[in-house]
Parts: C-alpha cells; sequence; structure tokens
C-alpha cells in the first residue's frame, strides 16, 4: 500500500502548491510567456487584417466593387479606379516571371546537376546573396545604369525586331512597364534559383542513375526524368517569385514611370498598386483618398496571401512525394 | 561494346547544358555588376563629412547624412526591441511546449505574415501609431519593421532549439533541472551561435526596407527629436535622392546606398559563416 499513497502523494503535490510558488519556480513563468508571445502572433495577423478592412470601409462603401474596374484615378476630383494599377502590377509581374522563370530554372539545373558541389554552393552563396540585396539599391542600379542600357541598345533592338507587334508602339523615354519588368527580372530571379535547387536535388539520384544506365544523356535524363519529378515544387518557386514580385514597392516605383495609364505597349510608363501607395500615401489629403489607397494594400494583401499559400502547398507537396 | 549515342542527341546534350551554364554565368555577373557600380560610383562619393554632417539644403553643394545613419540605427534598434522578443519567445513555445495542432497553425500564420509585402505593414503602422497620434514618427517606423522581423526570428528559434540534441535535454532533466531551467540554461546555450547568426539575419534584412518607412517615419533633414518624431533613414534618403533632379544628391545616394549595401552583405556574410561553423550545421 505503501507505493499507492506516494503515486497519490506526487499527484496531489503540484496543486498543493499555491500560485504564487509556482511562478517562482519559473517553470510557469516561461511557459506562460512563450504562449503569450505565440498567440500574440495570431493578434498581429489579425491586427494587421481589421485595421486594412476597417480604414478601408469609406471606399468600399463610396464605390463598392466598381473600384476595382474603374480606371479613372483623379484624387483632386474625387475619382478613384484602381484598375490601371492592377494591370501595371499584374503585366510587370507577368513580364518578369517571363524572363525569370526560363533563366533562373536553367541556372537551378545547372547548380542542381552539373556543377561539382563545391561550386556550386558557391554560387548558390553568392545567389542568395543577390536576394538579400535591398529593393532601393535595385532601384538606383535601375534609375541610373538599366534605363540608360534600355534606352540606347535594348529599345532600339526590340523596334527594329518586333516594332510591328503593339507592345512595343508609341514613344520610350526610359520609365515604363518594361523597365519595371526588367528591374524585377533581376529581383526575382534568385528565389526561383535557390528554391528550384532544393528541390532538383531532393530528387533521389537513383533515378538519374537509372536514366543514365538505360543510356539516356545527361540533357535527356534532366529533363524526361528529374524535371518531370521536382516540377510540383518548381511550379511552388514560381509562385513564390511571383508572390514577392506583386508587392515589390520600391524598385517598381523608382522605374515605372508612376503614371496611372493602361497601355499595351511596354514602352509606355504605368502604375502598379504598390507604387502608387508608396508615392502618394505620405501626401495623400482627404479620407477617401487614403481608405482608396489602403483599400489597394488590401488587395495586395489578398493577393499575395492566395499566392503564397498555393506555393507553400506546392512546395510542402514535392518535399512529401520526395521523402516518401 | 561502346553504345552509340547519335549526333543530334549529342548536340541537344551539348548547348542545353552550356545553355544552362550560361544562365547561371548572367545571374552571378548581375551581382558583380551592382557590386562594382556600387563600389565605384560609392567610394568616389563617400567621405567623411556624409557620416558626420547633416544634409545641405536643396542647391547646396555637400553635407552628409549623419542623421540618418543614426536614425537607421534608432528604427532599427526600435525594431529589435519588438520583433525579436516576441519571435524568440514565440520560437520557444513551438519548439519546446507547443501541441501538434497549435504548432501547424501558428506556423501556417507565421509564413503567411513572412508573405505580407512590407508596404502594407507601412500601412499598419501608419493606421495604428501615426493616426492616432497625428504625426509620423520613428516609433511607427520601428513598429512596422518590428512586426517585419517576428516571421523569422520565430523560425530561426525554432529550428535552432530543434537541431539541439534531445539526450542534452533528457540529461538536464534526470539531473532534476525543470523544464525551464533546461531549456534557458543548457539548449540554449548549445544554440546559441545559430540563433544569434539568425537574428543577424534578419536584422540585416529589414535594414534595407524603404517602403515601409516612407509614410512612418517619413524622413527628416535635421536630427530628430525623440522617438515621437518624424526621422531620417538611410534607405529613405537613397529612395529620395536618387528620384530628386540634383546630380550632386545623386552621387550622395550613390554614399548611402555604398553604405547600406555594405553593412547588409557584411552582416550576411558573417552570419552564414557563423551558422556554417556551429554545431548546429551538423544536422545538414
Amino acid at each position: 500500500m505503501a507505493s499507492s499513497t506516494y503515486i497519490a502523494d506526487i499527484l496531489r503535490r503540484p496543486t498543493g502548491r499555491g500560485l504564487i510558488a509556482r511562478l517562482k519556480g519559473g517553470d510557469e513563468i516561461s511557459y506562460l510567456v512563450t504562449l503569450a508571445c505565440a498567440v500574440s502572433i495570431f493578434a498581429v495577423v489579425a491586427l494587421i487584417v481589421g485595421e486594412l478592412w476597417v480604414n478601408s470601409q469609406p471606399t468600399v462603401k463610396a464605390f463598392g466593387w466598381h473600384f476595382l474596374v474603374t480606371s479613372e484615378w483623379d484624387p483632386n476630383n474625387g475619382k478613384f479606379g484602381a484598375l490601371p494599377f492592377i494591370y501595371g502590377t499584374c503585366v510587370t509581374s507577368f513580364l518578369a516571371l517571363l524572363l525569370a522563370v526560363p533563366l533562373g530554372v536553367a541556372s537551378a539545373i545547372f547548380l542542381a546537376e552539373l556543377a561539382p558541389p563545391r561550386l556550386s554552393n558557391i554560387l548558390t552563396f553568392l545567389i542568395e546573396l543577390l536576394a538579400a540585396v535591398p529593393s532601393v539599391i535595385y532601384g538606383l542600379i535601375g534609375v541610373f545604369v538599366l534605363l540608360p542600357l534600355i534606352r540606347h541598345y535594348l529599345v532600339p533592338g526590340l523596334r527594329g525586331a518586333f516594332g510591328y507587334l503593339p507592345f512595343f508602339q508609341g514613344s520610350f523615354y526610359g520609365l515604363s512597364f518594361l523597365s519595371a519588368g526588367l528591374v524585377l527580372t533581376i529581383m526575382v530571379a534568385p528565389f526561383i534559383i535557390s528554391v528550384s535547387r532544393e528541390v532538383l536535388l531532393a530528387v533521389p539520384v537513383e533515378q538519374r542513375e537509372a536514366a543514365l544506365a538505360l543510356g539516356a544523356t545527361r540533357w535527356e535524363t534532366t529533363w524526361d526524368i528529374v524535371l518531370p519529378n521536382a516540377s510540383t515544387g518548381i511550379f511552388g518557386s514560381i509562385f513564390l517569385a511571383l508572390a514577392r514580385a506583386l508587392g515589390e514597392t520600391m524598385a517598381v516605383t523608382m522605374v515605372i514611370g508612376n503614371t496611372p495609364r493602361i497601355s499595351a505597349s511596354l514602352l509606355s510608363p504605368g502604375y502598379s498598386i504598390a507604387a502608387v501607395i508608396a508615392n502618394e500615401f505620405a501626401e495623400a489629403n482627404g479620407d477617401l483618398y487614403i481608405s482608396s489607397l489602403i483599400f489597394l494594400g488590401l488587395v495586395l494583401f489578398a493577393l499575395t496571401i492566395v499566392i503564397n499559400a498555393i506555393a507553400r502547398i506546392l512546395i510542402v507537396a514535392t518535399a512529401r512525394k520526395a521523402g516518401g | 561494346m561502346t553504345m552509340e549515342i547519335s549526333g543530334s542527341r549529342k548536340l541537344v546534350n551539348a548547348v542545353m547544358l552550356s545553355l544552362s551554364g550560361v544562365c547561371t554565368i548572367l545571374v552571378i555577373g548581375v551581382l558583380f555588376f551592382i557590386l562594382g557600380y556600387l563600389l565605384i560610383h560609392g567610394v568616389k562619393s563617400l567621405n567623411l563629412d556624409f557620416f558626420t554632417k547633416l544634409p545641405k539644403p536643396s542647391g547646396e553643394a555637400g553635407g552628409g547624412m549623419a542623421n540618418a545613419v543614426a536614425g537607421s540605427g534608432k528604427v532599427l534598434l526600435l525594431a529589435s526591441l519588438i520583433g525579436v522578443p516576441i519571435g524568440f519567445f514565440a520560437g520557444v513555445y513551438l519548439a519546446e511546449y507547443s501541441g501538434k495542432t497549435f504548432a501547424f497553425l501558428l506556423r501556417y500564420v507565421v509564413d503567411l505574415l513572412n508573405g505580407v509585402p512590407s508596404i502594407v505593414m507601412g500601412i499598419v503602422a501608419y493606421a495604428v501609431v501615426v493616426k492616432p497620434l497625428k504625426h509620423f514618427s520613428a516609433l511607427a517606423g520601428g513598429i512596422a519593421l518590428g512586426i517585419m522581423m517576428i516571421p523569422i526570428a520565430v523560425r530561426t528559434t525554432e529550428e535552432f532549439l530543434r537541431a539541439v540534441p534531445n539526450s542534452l535535454r533528457e540529461g538536464a532533466m534526470a539531473l532534476g533541472a525543470t523544464k525551464a531551467r533546461t531549456i534557458f540554461t543548457v539548449v540554449m546555450p548549445a544554440a546559441i551561435s545559430g540563433l544569434t547568426s539568425g537574428m543577424l539575419l534578419n536584422l540585416a534584412r529589414v535594414a534595407g526596407e524603404t517602403a515601409p518607412l516612407l509614410f512612418t517615419a517619413l524622413g527628416n533633414m535635421f536630427w530628430s527629436k525623440g522617438y515621437l518624431a518624424p526621422i531620417a533613414t538611410l534607405p529613405v534618403m537613397i529612395y529620395n535622392y536618387a528620384i530628386a533632379p540634383e546630380d550632386d544628391l545623386h552621387q550622395q545616394a550613390w554614399a548611402a546606398g555604398f553604405v547600406l549595401l555594405t553593412l547588409v552583405l557584411v552582416i550576411n556574410v558573417t552570419a552564414r559563416m557563423i551558422i556554417a561553423r556551429g554545431p548546429a550545421s551538423q544536422r545538414r
């Protein structure tokens, strides 16, 4: 019977101590503090959503969903339409992906499949540094280095080759969709490369060995065997890059031209959601003006959340496949 | 005995493989181009005045960005004071206490927070701090950047604490240590190099953030008066000077860009070297 009283004694002990005594031990404090911090993160996200929602209500009430599909932006006369910004964000992001996906996936293939591990690690390290360069620095380089290059070499060349297409019509002053798209390309490529490389490396070596043993060339092995295996994860990296491109602010603001205009020509100046918020928020006067900009922020928030979620699901799915 | 591979297949193989190499060189080339260009233009425009003098009024040559250098330091300090403790303790909770469902939810929300565009953080800090106080302030900028630091602080803390072998925890517990004592005196010291470098990387990431500061910290041509007044920061100065029409300001922007990029890259390289050498790397 002695053992059962012993156990009962232990069971009774924690409740027997007062709250103060337990707190003195430090255990409860550390539990409560860490729990409070963890829970506060939910509160922060709720705060973000709540503030965006509440502060954009004036615009929602005044324009409703029309806000998203009208294209007139004239703050002085109280006219607010978000379409030019949504258009600009989509065009520049799409252009960036169009260029960065082939470039990024090809580089990832080189790093994962061809380069000796040592070289691959060094190059990946350098590419990850490229991802750490602040956005405003890309903007600086974009304005003073890229714009002159685009104006003197790229645009005359493009006009010569594809001048008949609607994308390359009209006059060109440097600040444009095209410039913004190119700067974004440089900015998102490192993300595609480092995530895709990880995904490619996760494909089992046996798959490659089997293909090579059957007489496939190195490229055939990569293209027909490794890439299909890694495709979900690579799509994940593309969505990750897309989310980044949509939300990118400074570099785009500095080279897009900040003109609310919808034009098929990539050479025309434009505007993006993030750029209009960055450029006009501090000087915006009037509740409706500010709330329209905040509503644009809410749109951007919702877009990036959805795309990030898709990216995560795709990357996790590949990791599971490779693991199991 | 050798198997023949047809000429066209060999050709495709060679062409595609070299193309992938060319793409890599192109991307790396961009990095060196940016570094080189900033180095040349930045060093040329950089002098002692940059760190000791205030900006000159528009139209006058010379001057520096002493207030912006100090301002960036101040805002980053505020951000770290807000973001690092919350993220760190939440990470401890995830690694040491949390049940499965809660951990899944929290990780999901943290990832979500990590994906929020920085400009949106600016809007939130504006709505929460600037609007009620009715003026732009260093505090608002610090809060915007602080929230941005939370996700990475959580994930690095969790990752590096999990990397500590369980035998250490069991050993401490077997000696009679409480759970809190185990975590803070046994597990944490074992993970300290990873934790430090993770937080450094986190700081480097927000050090270059500009968008959330534009309408929170705003900017200031003079020394800032305390934490509730507008304050100059390096990234915002670079932006304002780069889009200004004067050539002299462009030179200053290059100098500031050089200082900022050097800071960010030095922190990055140091932190990565610490991680690569630390005990946590055995896991990989």
